[in-house]
């Protein structure tokens, strides 16, 4: 319950304020937004096993964001940002796809 | 990476004996606020939708060239000069065809006009079109109050001498055109037949031509108007400015003769 009013509230602070994306962040954040969107699938498909941990997800999450934004920059220090940005979002969302299938499998047993 | 998958999650905590579904899990959640746990969860939930409204609000503005890398621009820069190499031949060729459609026009328009100019000129002389121009206006007027002293034979000398004055078109009352195929005879009772058509006097040439010479040439000594004279009718030529031929002839096509070779 409180997680997912802590989800509205923070789409409505961002439709909101609508900030203006720093322009050193600007390569990084679509991947960190994936990254978080996989480690949330993958904490929802724990809860639903009956596995979740809070701790694990706080830890999961924050590495995700940091290690995605860390292989881009390391891509764009190395000339090759464009095709590792594509790289991680291909495996995040092979991943995103596992989960949700559990959490499918879970929620609709099918 | 997240390590959430089931498999490697480390010390999985003791599930409640009741709740065995992860649907009944779910709906325990959402019913009883409160579980240890969900405010990080919540915290970390409203960073992701601010972070993701804000990218998708960031991609929705016209910036893309904004921080976008080099290697990108460079391409961003040859696509578009390739388009532009594109978009410039397409004119160039677009061009061509346009001065040559221009040209194809104007040289369609001077025949066009050419061939108004001898369909005018055609016209004139065939008598299928009025006609306007300096010229003169004869009047004979039969002494004898149309007993038929002034004839056919009078009128056709008039015509001939008005024709080698060069009479461009002539007319005889305002309703007869005299063309090349004209004839002129004597119906008998004092009026003219000129092309099935009964003249009667006054009779009134218009001529269409230069007025000083088409004048001088009636008069002369046993010319037109001294005939006219002679045979007690009275001539009276007028030189206009601008005489009016509105009556025409329906041009008809050649039964037998066609055109021959030319030269």
């Amino acid at each position: 319950m409180i997680a997912a009013i802590g989800l509205l509230l923070g789409i409505l602070a961002g439709l909101l304020l609508q900030p203006n994306v720093p322009i050193w962040l600007e390569p990084y954040l679509p991947i960190a937004v994936v990254a978080a969107l996989d480690a949330v699938f993958g904490a929802l498909r724990a809860f639903l096993d009956g596995i979740f941990d809070d701790k694990v997800f706080v830890v999961s999450f924050v590495s995700n964001v940091l290690i995605a934004a860390l292989i881009v920059y390391l891509g764009d220090k190395l000339g090759v940002g464009g095709q590792l940005s594509t790289g991680v979002i291909v495996v995040l969302g092979i991943r995103i796809f596992s989960n949700v299938a559990a959490i499918r499998r879970h929620l609709f047993h099918a | 990476m997240s390590d959430q998958t089931p498999d490697d999650h480390p010390a999985p905590r003791p599930t409640p004996p009741v709740q065995a579904d992860g649907r009944d899990r779910l709906r325990a959640a959402f019913t009883k606020p409160g579980v240890r746990g969900q405010a990080i969860v919540a915290v970390l939930l409203a960073v992701l939708g601010f972070a993701a409204v804000t990218q998708v609000k960031a991609n929705d503005k016209d910036d893309q060239y904004l921080g976008a890398r080099q290697g990108d621009l460079v391409q961003y820069i040859n696509n578009l000069s390739l388009a532009s190499q594109r978009t410039e031949a397409e004119i160039a060729k677009l061009q061509r065809t346009r001065d040559a459609l221009r040209s194809d026009t104007a040289s369609r328009r001077t025949a066009v006009e050419r061939a108004q100019q001898q369909a005018d000129t055609l016209g004139i002389l065939a008598g299928t079109v009025p006609a306007v121009g300096e010229g003169i206006r004869v009047t004979v007027t039969d002494d004898a109050g149309g007993s038929g002293a002034v004839g056919a034979d009078q009128l056709l000398n008039g015509l001939e001498e008005l024709r080698d004055a060069g009479a461009e078109v002539i007319e005889i009352n305002d309703k007869v055109r005299v063309v090349a195929q004209t004839s002129v005879r004597d119906t008998g009772d004092g009026g003219v037949m000129v092309d099935g058509t009964v003249v009667r006097a006054p009779f009134v040439i218009d001529a269409i031509g230069d007025s000083h010479t088409l004048a001088d040439a009636l008069d002369f000594s046993g010319g037109f108007l001294s005939s006219v004279r002679d045979l007690g009718g009275k001539a009276d030529v007028r030189q206009l400015d601008d005489v009016r031929v509105a009556s025409v002839v329906e041009p008809k096509a050649a039964r037998y003769a066609q055109p021959g070779p030319t030269g």
